[in-house]
């Protein structure tokens, strides 16, 4: 058992107390001075002391000059959050030849300062927790950090532009590389649209090349139309079960003549392709886009004839003959991953504008999404880049909504960041290509990325109509003979103080950017969390955007946040470095927050063997005990908690450590 | 007692057709509706723009009557039919939560005669209570005549859902129409459902209060409608009554029958028309309409 003279060979341990002002953060709240007189009282504390940046340079030194001078044994810092500063001060304590674990670090900045209004009240509390860590320090361990060696390799979750990026940097530096796309084919939300802003240059021309370098490059492995099921292990090692979802084309044996397609027994495509968002039909056998990669065809059991009835004359088949490619009996397969780091880049989804019944979305067929109106635009979508209402006309006129489902305390606060862009993208291809009068109804025109600003000039200089303010509504209450027939726009013009109706034949929902709809079940499956909104949550907003609380776990792209794509694709690139910066590294320390288990007390109940998630212990039928296989513990805790007899302890987290915390923090209340 | 019913001044004046076919309706359906005693006014929409703390007692105080008649259960289920009464008593249950100061003077001043305050009462619209409580399964069970062939502009008006959408969509709200159906009847696409029939403005400045009743009937009958439903005696007095004087101001005649969509149900459900109050329509309800659902074919006008 540890106990507080276990370290400090007979003497009775000397504690230094250092107090952070960190500027005003701390000291503009909390009473500083007397804090430290009050450090000076506790037992065992050999020296306190104040600083205004005890993480500056200065301030470290002080604390290893200290530490010296007083012989101190045990160290304890009031300043900020742990996940800022922990390392430095624990570097501080080892520079000094203190164990790093015989330190504490006492968070008066976010737990105090700047949660408390009233500084009396801060202070009092400042030094209940300074008591607290003082006692709880006493009980500390000398430790050492676990070492484990970095198993080589990255899954990259999700093929969109964030995955496809940060998949090629690292490959191309070397390291070997899985990238996982649910969908059956990589390229995600880019490869939908026509052109991107603002510079007009075609999606499809900047991304296929890519798409085409992933599936070729040799360092790359593409699991598409795959998710991830489980993930264990830690940084430098995780272990990634893989599902891949039959698609009844064996990709091995496809040469991507697309024979099959052609010899399907249906000889129009009939039903809605999803990647065309229901606006193109498909066959039962398909490939959704003309670049897909892999460009493998699949096969949908819900249309497709053979599985319904199991009497099709199977044109497939054989068309892809000798080759053998179809197998109506493929089933999931579940394939194992060992790899040194994950990058999530699972992106977003865009909000159903159906939520929002008085903008007609699915109640009037001409009112359209942006993305629906991509694929309008686009040269291989369902009217070959022609502009079509559903009656087979052009429009004439068009309005476009913008922040549909952003901005809105009945939908999604957050602005989405690329509407107004994408809304100034599409009026001017609307223009481009039919001629069409083409309004935009904006709250404010956000355009603050390189050539943006420029962008909107241009298109104020094309002719294009802004009127500013939220639509009310669009119907086909029609008032006069010109709004016969057509969609009325209710707005308030809030630049002339007046309600406009405004009759379009087309509308178009410039609809904002939505967390996926299983975000939630993706951090359970990652143990990473979410912000506000459900998007992903970084480290640090500013200083570990990429980074999340689970270490070797990163993020890219639009899963952490609305971003458009020069966003997105630098956003990717830091991912990668991150990654890279880990898988480098042979070795990496870890946290030594492990469990162990003091037989003396153990009764043999075994409770802990069946809780262990790691299966870390086993039991031992000859001594009668629970024992651990250290190397497997993850330091999850389970035991501890849950040993009758307290045999089960953690590292860092003891019984005796947490009790004389509470203790410490509670002595003199009530 | 199923539920209290809180009546409120219109169902016992302009509006007692609502009552009556309501009751009706009710009694048909086998649901008990007790009438909360010594209700007073709801506090309305006109109080509230002269005191509002006194707007407030006034609606929570019909809240603390309401209290009394929980037989010990931890709440009480209170209709209230009209628009402004389900506004008015919701609103009050909310500003005494999100304005404590509020709050606090309100519960005193009703403690003062001797009305405790708990909040446990739910105010429920007859629209929530047939679609959600009883179910369309069940009124459709009730049917005699489906109203086959009847065409019905479904009018929510503004206040049952707004600002606080309880029971359906604040913009969009589907109810009555989904009600409509289930006793048989056809309901015209109308996006004018939830949008303002004039309400006071009616009487303070007719000119522009007219020109919104008359929007909203205009375009209902271009789509083809037979009969407006309504579920308040404002906007039922609104559109049916000042349609003469709409003719004068508008040269226009729209002839367009405006009822309460509790005499359509009761229609349906071959109860006698004078119970259901459809005599008291200034615009009848066409005779080939009626023929269809009333036994006999006989024409009910009174």
């Amino acid at each position: 058992m540890s106990g507080f003279n276990s370290s400090t060979n007979g003497h009775p341990p000397r504690i230094g107390v250092f107090i952070c002002h960190c500027g005003t953060n701390i000291a503009g709240k909390v009473n500083v001075p007397e804090v430290v007189e009050f450090a000076r009282t506790l037992p065992f504390v050999a020296v306190a002391k104040e600083y205004k940046y005890m993480c500056s340079d200065p301030g470290q030194e002080m604390i290893k000059h200290d530490i010296q001078q007083y012989g101190l044994t045990r160290l304890l810092v009031a300043a900020c959050s742990p996940h800022i500063h922990e390392e430095t001060f624990r570097k501080v304590a080892s520079e000094a030849s203190i164990n790093p674990f015989l330190f504490q670090m006492v968070n008066i900045r976010e737990l105090v300062s700047w949660v408390t209004e009233d500084g009396h009240e801060a202070t009092e509390k400042a030094k209940a927790m300074i008591r607290a860590a003082a006692k709880r320090v006493l009980f500390h361990d000398e430790l050492e950090p676990k070492k484990y060696p970095v198993k080589p390799g990255v899954v990259v979750v999700g093929g969109g532009i964030a995955g496809i990026h940060a998949a090629l940097v690292m490959a191309d530096a070397g390291e070997r590389v899985y990238l996982v796309e649910r969908e059956p084919s990589i390229g995600g939300h880019m490869a939908m649209f026509d052109k991107t802003f603002p510079t007009l240059d075609c999606a499809a021309c900047i991304l296929t090349p890519k798409m085409t370098t992933v599936r070729r490059h040799p360092n790359i492995t593409v699991l598409s139309y795959s998710e991830v099921v489980e993930v264990s292990g830690f940084v430098g090692n995780f272990k990634v079960k893989v599902k891949k979802k039959p698609r009844y084309v064996v990709e091995e044996k496809c040469v991507g003549c697309y024979e099959c397609i052609e010899a399907c027994v249906f000889k129009e495509p009939r039903f809605p392709n999803e990647f065309d968002l229901g606006l193109g039909k498909r066959k039962p056998i398909y490939v959704p886009f003309p670049q897909a990669v892999p460009p493998v065809p699949m096969i949908d059991p819900e249309t497709c004839i053979q599985f319904r009835t199991g009497k099709c004359p199977k044109g497939c088949v054989n068309a892809c003959g000798d080759r053998d490619g179809i197998d109506f009996d493929q089933k999931d397969e579940i394939v194992e991953l060992e790899v040194g780091g994950i990058i999530v880049a699972t992106g977003f989804d865009t909000f159903d504008a159906s939520r929002l019944p008085y903008y007609g979305y699915g109640i009037y067929p001409n009112v359209y999404t942006g993305l629906e109106v991509e694929r309008l635009l686009n040269a291989s979508g369902p009217t070959g880049g022609e502009v079509l209402l559903r009656n087979g006309q052009k429009p004439q006129s068009v309005g476009i909504i913008h922040c549909v489902g952003s901005r809105d305390e009945n939908t999604n606060r957050w602005c989405s960041r690329v509407c107004c862009m994408y809304s100034l993208k599409l009026a001017h291809l609307m223009k481009e290509r039919t001629g069409a009068e083409v309004y935009n109804f904006y709250i404010d025109i956000r355009a603050p990325g390189k050539g943006y600003e420029e962008f909107y000039d241009r298109l104020l200089q094309e002719g294009v109509h802004f009127i500013r303010g939220k639509v009310a509504e669009v119907s086909d209450w029609a008032m006069t003979p010109d709004e016969e027939n057509r969609l009325v726009i209710r707005v308030e013009d809030t630049l002339i103080g007046m309600v406009r109706r405004i009759p379009v034949d087309m509308v178009i929902l410039s609809v904002g950017l939505e967390p996926q709809r299983d975000a939630q079940e993706v951090t359970k499956l990652f143990n990473i969390s979410c912000s506000t909104g459900n998007w992903f949550m970084e480290r640090h907003p500013k200083l570990a955007p990429v980074s999340t609380m689970s270490a070797g776990i990163y993020l890219a792209g639009a899963c952490q946040g609305p971003k458009d794509i020069p966003d997105t694709v630098a956003q990717a690139g830091a991912a990668a470095a991150e990654v890279l910066a880990l898988t480098h590294k042979s070795v990496i320390e870890v946290e030594p927050n492990t469990a162990f288990i003091d037989e003396r007390y153990c009764s043999g109940c075994q409770i802990c063997v069946g809780l262990c998630p790691y299966s870390a212990i086993y039991y031992d039928e000859e001594k009668k005990v629970a024992v651990l296989n250290e190397p497997l513990c993850l330091g999850c805790g389970v035991c501890a908690a849950a040993c009758p007899s307290g045999a089960a302890q953690q590292h860092l987290f003891q019984d005796e450590q947490l009790y004389a915390e509470i203790e410490g923090a509670l002595v003199g209340v009530g | 007692m199923d539920y209290l019913y809180y009546p409120g001044c219109s169902s016992k004046g302009n509006g007692i057709a609502y009552e009556e076919s309501l009751k009706a309706v009710f009694d048909a359906l086998d649901v008990r509706m007790d009438e909360l005693p010594d209700w007073n006014c709801c506090g309305a929409t006109s109080y509230m723009s002269v005191d509002e703390w006194k707007a407030v007692a006034l609606a929570a105080r019909n809240l603390g009557l309401a209290e009394r008649q929980a037989d010990g259960k931890d709440g009480v289920d209170m209709i209230a039919a009209c628009s402004a009464c389900y506004l008015g008593l919701i609103r009050a249950q909310r500003y005494i939560t999100d304005y404590p100061e509020l709050g606090k003077q309100v519960t005193a001043g009703l403690e003062a005669v001797g009305i405790s305050f708990k909040n446990r009462v739910r105010i429920r619209h007859p629209l929530d209570v047939l679609m959600n409580d009883i179910g369309t399964e069940r009124i459709a069970s009730r049917v005699k005549h489906k109203l086959a062939g009847m065409k019905v502009a479904c009018y929510y008006g503004c206040q049952i859902v707004r600002p606080y959408a309880t029971f359906d969509d604040q913009q969009s709200p589907v109810m009555m129409d989904r009600l409509m159906a289930a006793i048989g009847a056809e309901t015209v696409n109308w996006p004018l459902k939830t949008r303002c029939c004039g309400g006071s403005l009616s009487g303070t400045v007719p000119e522009t209060g007219l020109r919104l009743s008359f929007i909203l009937l205009k375009e209902a009958k271009k789509r083809g409608a037979d009969v407006v439903a309504t579920a308040c005696p404002l906007c039922q007095f609104n559109l049916e009554c000042n349609q003469g004087e709409m003719r004068r101001l508008f040269g226009e005649s729209l002839d367009l029958p405006v009822v309460y969509f509790t005499q359509l149900m009761g229609l349906a459900f071959g109860l006698p028309s004078r119970a259901l109050g459809i005599q008291r329509l200034f615009i009848p309800l066409p005779a080939h309409l009626l023929s269809r659902v009333q036994e006999g074919g006989r024409n009910v006008r009174v």
